[in-house]
């Protein structure tokens, strides 16, 4: 809502307010100014000029006149391209050096063969309107010489308000002076309380068939209209100041009572109506042609004025183009109503048709105000001899009275956490506009006709306190029960990101949303539950229109783009929730509002909801160590994210157990499945070469992703302290060699089984395939550390240990000692 | 065993005369002293000092002397050795000074070159601010509430009194799951988290609720379909406006800075009434650029204040389909876009940087604890 400073003062005596400081104390009552536009500012040096002579220049295919002009002092000549304008016209003159709004310099300049000092200027140069069919002439008690922003008062400050859908009222300069008013303890003249013409039914004919969409339905007539009278200056400054495009007179005054006092107003050609309108829902299959030539077909749910003929108009939205005021109409049926604001709610938004009208019904019009509306427009028409008015009004008038809300006025200090006393809360509600009863315990309120928002007593809680100054609030904290921190799994995943994040992984938050070809492109076999099964039925982008069930394609498409970006040696992990979907999931039950739902309901809600568990990936390629001058640095491999994931695994204390898999999208010979106890906590290895290609990223990728939830229920509540023994150790290395497809893990689990209690560490230290393994075997080489509790291990204890983890080692996987 | 001992033993030992002593000293001192470095000083200690230097036969001698000259001899023999003894510390201690300093120089190194072997991992900037935030109310006693990203829209519309009709549940605001009327949809805010609190614990509850949200918006500068909010709850007996604005002050200051301060305006939310939008007193200028003459500032673009959420008094319709009685109890809401105040202190430009993922970004802003 672009309110104009001169139209404000209008109603209140703001004389001399900054615009800045009305705007501040506008915006702390709920009026937020966005901004403050000045205008006419920016205009110097254009005067009031007399025409002396005018003379045609010949052979031009265009009528261009030779001006001579007076203003007062000198005589000018100027080029002139319109025609509108006679001998002793007074006119805007920009004479050199000018400047027009927009920064437009204007000095003379050779046209049409003549040198044209400077230019005579129409209402649209001046920013005044849109009219730029010809200059704009001058009414004739000017003075010459006067400066044109001074004599037309053109300097104005518009203000620019953003109106929230609680406050209608603020689609007004009525409203927005009345808040004005407020805020600076100002009288207020208001607009909207007019001598009106009684009701005699004798306007036009009008039934409400649809009571539930229409209050209120009043019509009156103009005859005898003058559609070539155009709009004065005054109001096509005004409606251009506020955003609005003059068009015709009819249309410039009912939108200068919209703007004015926030009634929509519509205007029907008498003689294109057929019998009675009646306002009533659209039956299936109807059309309508509306105002702006688009044919529009109605749903029931659509709120239409009718006549005979069929819909005339969108009720509240748009009027239909079959009975628009044209240039030959003489006779006008205007329309002051009433519309239920969801409903026209619905149908702007079912026809993607918002307008000026439907923004207000939306948010509610003062349901008093159509017989004010309209005797406003109808005394403009006539004041401008555009028409005449028959006196007759039609009320159709369904108005329900504002409910009475009692409020006790302690609420509204006990919810602010001041003290206002019951004058303060009497008188604030006093400036909304409110009827307050004060009786013993409670006042009875009456909230205005303009504020249909206010239902409750916490409404009206509101209204006090912004009234009073949200700024003028104490700043209290407050005495918090003891909280009991941080849960386990929140500091749990805390320590997981750092892990990661210190084991050189960068953490990403990709795009959840993903296509059902990724699954192909991973090549998950058919029914793996990977495959997407979320679906959006409104998806940002239809490319992309699942949810994702894995977090490896936003990790794929993060490392491709940093690849992209030349950063080749790049290691990501991301945790976060996938989505599966839970077949034959039951749709979520309808629940009330305003009173708690049993538990039942609330776990059939939470039953209707895929499965959302959490997931810890990570993907990396290029270099894990970076060539340089240490050496030539080493490929990033399946080992680094078998690492990652036993690093977070050993940073919550959860043991995994590694085994080899085949499990898309990895390499089926490199890739590890991880198990806590006999659960799958998840894979890593390296990607298949046909997902690396697919997905566009460095050969060799690795990635790994694993159950965030499985890995946290998993963590041990409290670590077990070790018994230390400061016992001597004996450290002994076993080399065995065992056939080449033989898992170390496993070699390792029967040595150690061997090996027995005595075992404080066992480690791989070498890997050798060489011609002294023998075919197809391979040599591996441990190292044990013993040590015993209670004492110190003999040589004969230490060889029968090594003599026994080897021949498990060779009873499990023929191991043979080297 | 041999015969006693004969108590005198007339064989005069050439080895432990005084002339021979002096001599030795003399040679030892100057061997010591000739030795240019240690190996020729380990050399020259052998011959002087070690086990068949003179000095140590000598020594070896002082047995076989009757007591009465035994005891003449040993002190001379000592005297002898303490000299050697010192001049071969003395001259020792230089030698290796001299090794030091050379060894150490032979030894140097480069030390600004790279050490980057490994390239340095980090935690997105937005994890960080989530757990600043959640650091900030647990320290104020308030806990960390969590939710499901997929909800039911009774949790995120109706329990929070958005009506039937509201125009942020369209398809152009709300991302819903097939089928269109199942009542499934991704959370537009982490408010049912709110609400699942209350209904899990009732009142009192303080909690805040940091997590991902998401809205039908084409992602560019400004705009993200995802993106994370925080958002906090009180409800208690008594709790007022008051306690609003002291714990958004409280939570600004934590967050930007001494000083830095909140300012409520009034809006409209349908789950809180009286609602406020809060705006954060500029952190750059600390609001001095709105007056006229003072320099641009152009992260509040002359305001002195920036928008940074919206808050109120929890709707009572509210309160009560959280099965919390209005009657008795009250409570505020509030809730914080965290991309927005991400790029407000980072004066991050594009809101994609957050979301593309590149490393450099995160590198650059995922170090803060």
């Amino acid at each position: 809502m672009r309110v104009p400073m001169s139209w404000l003062r209008d109603y209140v005596d703001l004389a001399d307010a900054d615009p800045r400081e009305v705007a501040d104390r506008l915006t702390a009552a709920g009026l937020q100014v966005e901004r403050i536009d000045s205008v006419g500012g920016d205009i110097a040096g254009v005067v009031v000029a007399k025409v002396l002579e005018v003379e045609a220049v010949a052979g031009q295919k265009k009528p261009i006149r030779w001006v001579r002009l007076s203003d007062g002092t000198d005589e000018r000549q100027v080029i002139c391209g319109a025609e509108n304008f006679a001998v002793g016209d007074l006119v805007a003159y920009a004479r050199p050096p000018a400047t027009l709004p927009g920064g437009f310099e204007i000095g003379a300049r050779k046209t049409y063969g003549h040198i044209s000092d400077g230019m005579i200027c129409s209402g649209r140069e001046l920013g005044i309107s849109d009219d730029h069919d010809g200059i704009l002439v001058l009414a004739d008690d000017l003075s010459l010489g006067a400066d044109v922003v001074d004599a037309l008062s053109l300097r104005d400050d518009v203000l620019d308000i953003s109106v929230n859908p609680d406050r209608g009222y603020a689609l007004s300069v009525r409203g927005v002076a009345r808040e004005a008013a407020t805020a600076y303890g100002l009288a207020f003249r208001d607009p909207g309380k007019l001598e009106v013409s009684a009701v005699d039914g004798a306007a036009y004919d009008v039934r409400i068939e649809a009571t539930d969409g229409c209050r209120r339905y009043l019509a009156r007539t103009v005859r005898g209209l003058d559609t070539a009278v155009s709009s004065p200056p005054w109001l096509a400054r005004r409606l251009t100041l506020a955003g609005m495009r003059p068009i015709s007179l009819m249309v410039d005054v009912t939108n200068h009572v919209m703007l004015d006092l926030g009634q929509p107003l519509h205007a029907f050609d008498r003689s294109r109506l057929r019998g009675p309108i009646v306002v009533r829902w659209a039956v299936a299959g109807e059309t309508l042609r509306t105002l702006d030539g688009v044919d529009r077909a109605l749903d029931p749910r659509d709120l239409v004025i009718t006549d005979d003929s069929g819909p005339i108009a969108l009720a509240g939205v748009m009027g239909g183009a079959a009975t628009e005021i044209r240039p030959e109409t003489v006779e006008v049926v205007l329309e002051a109503a009433n519309f239920d604001s969801d409903c026209v709610s619905y149908t702007a938004r079912r026809h993607r048709l918002g307008s000026e009208a439907s923004r207000r019904f939306e948010r509610g019009v003062d349901h008093d105000l159509a017989p004010s509306a309209a005797e406003a427009a109808i005394s403009l028409i006539t004041s401008l001899g555009a028409g005449t008015s028959t006196g007759s009004v039609t009320d159709v008038d369904r108005r329900t009275p504002s409910p009475v809300i009692m409020l006790d006025p302690g609420l509204p200090g006990r919810i602010a956490g001041v003290n206002y006393s019951d004058e303060t809360v009497a008188a604030r509600l006093g400036d909304v506009g409110c009827d307050v009863a004060v009786g013993d315990s409670a006042f009875g309120v009456t909230p205005p006709s303009w504020r249909p928002d206010l239902r409750a007593s916490v409404d009206l809680v509101e209204e006090v306190v912004r009234l009073e100054g949200y700024d003028r609030l104490p700043a209290t904290v407050p005495r918090t029960p003891a909280g009991r921190g941080l849960t386990r799994p929140q500091r749990l995943r805390r320590r997981i990101g750092r892990t990661l994040a210190d084991a050189g992984y960068v953490e990403v938050l990709t795009s959840p949303f993903v296509d059902l070809a990724s699954a192909e492109r991973l090549r998950l076999d058919n029914g793996d539950p990977r495959t997407p099964s979320v679906r959006l039925a409104n998806p940002v982008s239809e490319e992309e229109p699942y949810l994702r069930t894995t977090l490896l394609p936003g990790l794929f498409a993060a490392l491709a783009r940093n690849v992209g970006r030349g950063m080749p040696d790049i290691a990501l992990f991301e945790t976060g929730p996938v989505f599966r979907a839970k077949p034959d999931a039951p749709a979520p039950p309808a629940l009330p509002v305003g009173e708690r739902p049993s538990d039942a309901q609330l776990a059939a809600l939470d039953a209707a909801l895929p499965d959302q568990p959490h997931r810890i990936a990570a993907v990396i390629a290029g270099h894990r160590e970076r060539p340089g001058w240490w050496g030539s640095g080493r490929d990033a491999s399946w080992s680094d994210v078998v690492a990652a994931v036993r690093a977070v695994a050993e940073a919550l204390g959860v043991d995994v157990a590694v085994t080899a898999d085949q499990h898309p999208p990895f390499h089926p010979g490199r890739c590890a499945a991880m198990h806590v106890g006999n659960r799958l906590l998840g894979h890593a290895g390296e990607l298949h070469p046909r997902v690396v290609e697919a997905c566009n990223l460095p050969a060799r990728s690795c990635a790994m992703e694993i159950s965030l939830d499985l890995l946290i229920a998993a963590a041990p509540q409290t670590l077990p302290s070790p018994v230390v023994s400061a016992y001597p150790a004996a450290t002994i290395d076993i080399a065995v060699a065992v056939g080449a497809d033989v898992p170390s893990g496993e070699v390792a689990d029967a040595l150690h089984a061997g090996a027995g209690e005595l075992v404080e560490s066992l480690r791989l230290f070498d890997v050798y395939v060489g011609d002294q393994t023998g075919n197809g075997r391979k040599s591996l080489a441990f190292t044990l550390r013993l040590r015993a509790f209670d004492r110190t291990l003999t040589a004969d204890e230490v060889a029968g240990i090594r003599t026994a983890a080897v021949a498990e080692a060779g009873r499990r996987h023929g191991a043979e000692l080297r | 065993m041999s015969g006693p001992n004969d108590p005198y033993d007339p064989k005069q030992v050439a080895a432990l005369s005084d002339a021979d002593l002096t001599a030795n000293v003399a040679a030892g001192t100057d061997a010591f002293a000739a030795a240019t470095d240690l190996d020729a000083l380990s050399v020259a200690h052998t011959a002087h000092l070690g086990s068949r230097s003179p000095i140590a036969l000598a020594r070896r001698e002082l047995g076989a002397l009757p007591p009465q000259a035994r005891a003449d001899a040993g002190r001379r023999v000592n005297e002898v050795l303490s000299v050697l003894t010192a001049a071969y510390d003395e001259r020792r201690l230089v030698l290796e000074k001299a090794r030091d300093e050379r060894v150490l120089v032979e030894e140097t190194v480069d030390v600004t070159l790279p050490t980057d072997a490994v390239p340095s991992g980090g935690r997105h900037p937005l994890t960080l601010v989530q757990e600043r935030v959640a650091d900030i109310f647990v320290g104020m006693g308030w806990e960390v509430a969590e939710g499901p990203e997929i909800e039911a829209a009774w949790l995120n519309f109706d329990a929070l009194n958005i009506p039937p009709a509201h125009p942020a549940r369209e398809t152009q605001d709300t991302l819903w799951l097939e089928p269109p009327s199942g009542g499934v949809l991704l959370r537009t805010h982490t408010s049912p988290v709110q609400i699942r609190a209350l209904l899990d614990h009732g009142a009192p509850c303080y909690v805040v609720s940091p997590g991902r949200v998401y809205r039908q918006e084409a992602l560019d500068a400004t705009h993200s379909p995802v993106f994370h909010q925080v958002e906090g709850l009180a409800v208690d007996e008594g709790l007022t406006m008051a306690d609003l604005r002291g714990t958004l002050d409280l939570f600004a200051e934590s967050m930007f800075g001494a000083g830095i301060r909140t300012r409520l305006r009034p809006d409209h939310y349908p789950f809180t009434e009286p609602s406020a939008d809060v705006d954060l007193l500029c952190w750059i200028c600390h609001g001095t650029s709105s007056q006229p003459g003072t320099e641009f500032c152009s992260t509040c673009r002359r305001e002195g204040w920036v928008e940074w959420g919206g808050s109120g008094m929890i709707h009572p319709v509210v309160l009560a389909s959280a099965g919390v009685d209005p009657d008795r109890h009250t409570g505020f809401a509030f809730g914080i876009g965290l991309e927005r105040t991400l790029m407000a202190r980072h004066d991050l430009g594009d809101i994609r940087d957050l979301v593309e993922g590149d490393v450099r970004v995160t590198n650059a802003l995922g170090l803060e604890a």
